[in-house]
């Protein structure tokens, strides 16, 4: 079963293709990689996906739904969260409040309730912390619920990140360079991480990365990008050992 | 654990406004507050009303609006139309009542209106368009002429003549003259339960689903709209009720006065900025701080009277000391550094 | 024939408007700063220009030339001694609300020397002005000399921005401090220097304003201060020829608006038409076009 769906996506920005004649299909549960040089148009593909961009040409299915002409909002609503290559957090709220800001959609109250604190604002409120810490604790930042997110250190807030997309309980997940400006360690422990968000949720996973280790470590298949047109997809091992690829990283 | 701490964070601040309205009526009752100071009273309450608005769009949604005196004014004219023109037909209680039902709703109606085209823009833009809007407002109500007789309402732009009022009618606002005859029904009593009603409308806000997310619209709209967050709808929800908070606080003001004017002094860009100086050396996004910053800020250079001509020049120097002392980079490490001091000495 | 007569008093309106709007968008494109105290540097020249024509000298040349000198000593002090120690600051209001304290500030101290009293300005324009079509169409010399300064201003601000090395260095402050500083550029004098020329210009606005309109009272910067800042805004803020758009239209509407339709709503209709250029291209006429990048 197909969860995602590209067909022959395209974009100029003036007279550049940021990207071009783009396809990808990706299964349920799968974890698959977009890697490529600087500016192969990698993030331009995220930000078509999650509609903060409109293609010129081509299809976006989300499974099955068509989502292509779709905003940011309803794409999210739709299925479909994300982190980004820079940071974005709520930086003066706290961690768990973080986090249930991506509850919001998922546990409803009216603004009178919410105002005057009557109705269903207690139990929901006490719904949506429970949920928010079941969150936190997979991500081992249940000890931090209370500290505001920028005073977080570098690797919990790429983690805090991934919660809080989470939270809006997507079917597909879109990780930016998650590991991006991590130290080895932490890498190895945001790739533990990945694997358990695999593990417990089941989740479908497409991420952005330039660490080869991270990436022939978890990915099972992939994509390479070049001047915004696919160079080669298929299988990890299959796509890295190719002459091209190995090119277009290497130079000559 | 976080939950109890703002619970108890929150009752603090009913407690300050609490505490504030006790001592102030009991040397009232005793006799040792002078007419002049009583006479101050409601309009450092409506102040605080006005700031507690403001901070909810500043602090809270992270829009800087100068213009917040016109929604004032639209809530002040608007229930003393009302007031006005019922005084004879309903009794004080729910007269009051219904003018502030009145005020807040025009006021929010004009927050939402205004809202809609300047919530696209961002930053000093959209900062520009509200003092442009405040202004607008201020003027076009010194420009009406309104009144009321047995055919009904008449209504011109020009002069009171225009108006073709029968001999029975009566002018209710009379272009730049304003609103003459409001009844005053506003005490420190009252005002104080508003500002009460406001602080909690405001607190309990920002502890909810729809709080959070104005608070995560502010600190980063893209990623808030990656998590499914309706940007537009939070921005126009928080500005709609920041708005209707400062009706409430012109409902108010013009109940505390028998003439009611335009005035840039009370209704101008002048005033919008003079709240923001409150909100911003109170806290940004620190409700208390707002509260506690207007009553003091509004009575010092009253106290200061005696001082006269000097009042005003030693309030701006306070002012701009007072900026750099919390805000400049450099104070801000010298604080630390003495704290830290301090802490390691007692340690 | 009375409509090409307001048509000329708006320009000339306008182009006081201009002068000041050209300081404010530069110290604003620079700084990245409002300087709400920009409009009481108007009325400081205005003061200066003034004690010094009717006690001291009495000549007007030297009047100019001391409100030219002392605003700008006035501009960099204030950007020294109060602006600059919040650069950096952690909200941008910080520095918008010492700003307005120092406009509190020249505004009551103006009042304390010279008080509340409207003090009457004597022209220091001396020139009578043309006449044309026998005598139909008269054009005050003030009307004259103000139009004509603000496009010397214009023209001498375009070359100084684009032709020295000063200029350019603005320039590249305006675009990125953090890189200008990296290519040996000092911000720090290049800040100074803008805020010289914007209250340098602020003291010239001020002695053609007063002697278009002359009466003199602590507070008759704000308003043309803010008028300005709309004009600035309305052209697209940090765009010099934006500014000098933004305010010739600025004073043509305003003059035009309160001949025709309604003293009392003039204003109302100056902002009405910001707000509407502003939902039409959300950065000025000439404003640059700025996207976040995701």
């Amino acid at each position: 079963m197909k969860l995602l769906q590209v067909n022959n996506l395209s974009i100029a920005f003036g007279g550049l293709r940021a990207v071009d004649d783009f396809s990808l299909e990706i299964e349920k549960g799968e974890l698959y990689g977009l890697i490529g040089p600087n500016g192969a148009g990698k993030t331009t593909v995220f930000n078509l996906l999650t509609g903060v961009y409109k293609p010129n040409e081509g299809i976006i299915r989300l499974d099955g739904e068509d989502i292509t002409r779709k905003n940011t909002i309803e794409i999210n609503h739709s299925g479909i969260a994300r982190t980004f290559q820079n940071i974005r957090l709520f930086h003066q709220m706290s961690v768990i409040d973080n986090v249930k800001v991506g509850l919001t959609e998922r546990f409803k109250y009216s603004g009178i309730e919410g105002v005057l604190h009557v109705g269903r604002y207690r139990k929901m409120e006490k719904e949506m912390d429970e949920e928010a810490m079941k969150l936190l604790k997979v991500f081992d930042l249940d000890s931090e619920r209370d500290t505001l997110a920028s005073n977080l250190p570098y690797g919990k807030q790429r983690k805090l990140e991934i919660a809080r997309a989470m939270a809006t309980s997507p079917k597909l997940l879109l990780l930016d360079e998650p590991a991006a400006g991590m130290n080895p360690n932490e890498t190895a422990e945001l790739m533990d991480t990945i694997a358990l968000v695999r593990k417990e949720f089941g989740m479908t996973i497409l991420l952005i990365e330039h660490d080869m280790k991270l990436v022939s470590g978890i990915c099972e298949k992939l994509t390479v990008l070049n001047f915004g047109r696919v160079l080669k997809q298929g299988e990890t091992k299959e796509v890295l050992s190719d002459p091209e690829v190995i090119k277009a990283y290497l130079g000559e | 654990m976080a939950a109890k701490k703002r619970l108890r964070d929150n009752l603090i601040t009913y407690g300050i406004v609490i505490a504030l309205y006790l001592i102030m009526e009991i040397l009232m009752k005793t006799g040792n507050l002078s007419s002049h100071l009583k006479g101050l009273l409601v309009p450092m309450t409506y102040y605080a009303i006005i700031a507690v608005a403001l901070n909810l769009c500043v602090g809270i949604l992270g829009e800087l609006s100068i213009g917040h005196c016109g929604f004032m004014c639209i809530g002040a004219f608007s229930s003393a139309v009302f007031s006005k023109l019922t005084q004879n037909n309903i009794p004080t209680a729910p007269r009051f009542f219904l003018a502030f039902v009145i005020g807040i709703a025009f006021a929010a109606l004009f927050g939402f209106l205004i809202g809609i085209p300047v919530l696209r823009l961002k930053g000093d833009y959209l900062a520009i368009v509200t003092l442009a809007f405040g202004e607008i407002i201020k003027n076009v109500i010194n420009a009406i002429y309104f009144g009321v007789d047995s055919k009904g309402p008449h209504i011109s732009m020009n002069n009171v003549m225009e108006l073709g009022m029968e001999p029975d009618g009566q002018v209710v606002i009379n272009g730049a003259m304003g609103i003459t005859g409001t009844p005053r029904d506003a005490n420190f009593t009252i005002a104080i339960v508003v500002l009460l009603l406001s602080l909690f409308v405001v607190l309990n806000l920002m502890n909810s689903r729809d709080g959070r997310a104005i608070m995560a619209v502010r600190d980063n709209s893209i990623a808030a709209e990656s998590a499914g967050i309706n940007v537009t709808r939070y921005k126009m929800m928080a500005f709609t009720i920041s708005a209707a908070i400062a009706g409430a606080a012109g409902v108010l003001f013009s109940h505390n006065i028998t003439s009611l004017t335009a005035t840039s002094q009370y209704f101008g860009y002048n005033a919008s900025i003079m709240i923001l100086v409150y909100v911003v050396l109170g806290g940004i996004g620190n409700i208390r701080g707002s509260v506690i910053a207007a009553a003091i800020l509004y009575l010092l250079p009253e106290m200061l009277r005696g001082l006269n001509t000097y009042r005003m020049l030693i309030y701006s120097i306070v002012l701009i000391v007072m900026m750099l002392f919390n805000w400049a980079p450099a104070a801000v490490q010298w604080r630390q550094k003495v704290a830290h001091k301090f802490i390691k000495r007692n340690a | 024939m009375s409509f090409l007569i307001y048509l000329i008093n708006g320009l000339s309106l306008g182009s006081i408007y201009a002068i000041i709007a050209l300081g404010y968008t530069m110290v604003y494109g620079i700084a990245k700063m409002l300087n709400f105290a920009h409009g009481d540097f108007i009325m400081v020249g205005c003061y200066v220009i003034f004690t010094i024509c009717s006690t001291l000298s009495g000549n007007t040349f030297v009047g100019i030339i001391a409100a030219i000198i002392l605003c700008t000593l006035l501009g960099v002090t204030t950007e020294k001694v109060a602006y600059k120690p919040l650069r950096g600051a952690a909200s941008p209001l910080a520095v918008l609300i010492t700003a307005i304290g120092v406009s509190y500030f020249l505004e009551n101290l103006a009042l304390l020397i010279f008080g509340a009293d409207i003090k009457s300005f004597s022209s220091v324009v001396s020139w009578q002005g043309l006449s044309f079509a026998g005598g139909d169409l008269k054009i005050q010399g003030v009307t004259i000399i103000t139009i004509l300064s603000s496009v010397v201003i214009l023209i001498v601000l375009q070359l100084f921005i684009h032709k020295t090395k000063e200029g350019q260095a603005m320039l590249a402050v305006a675009e990125d401090k953090g890189a200008a500083m990296l290519m040996g550029i000092n911000v720090n004098k290049t800040i100074s220097l803008t805020f010289a020329i914007g209250s340098a210009l602020a003291a010239i606005a001020g002695a053609l304003l007063c002697s278009a309109y002359p009466s003199l009272s602590p507070y008759l910067g704000a308003m043309p201060g803010i008028k300005a800042f709309v004009a600035a805004v309305f052209g697209g803020i940090g765009s010099i020829p934006g500014a000098m758009i933004g305010g010739l239209v600025l004073g043509i509407v305003e003059i035009l608006s309160r001949t025709y339709i309604s003293s009392q709503l003039s204003d109302a209709i100056v902002f009405g038409i910001l707000i509407v250029v502003l939902l039409v291209k959300p950065t000025g006429l000439l404003g640059k076009k700025i996207q976040e990048k995701v």
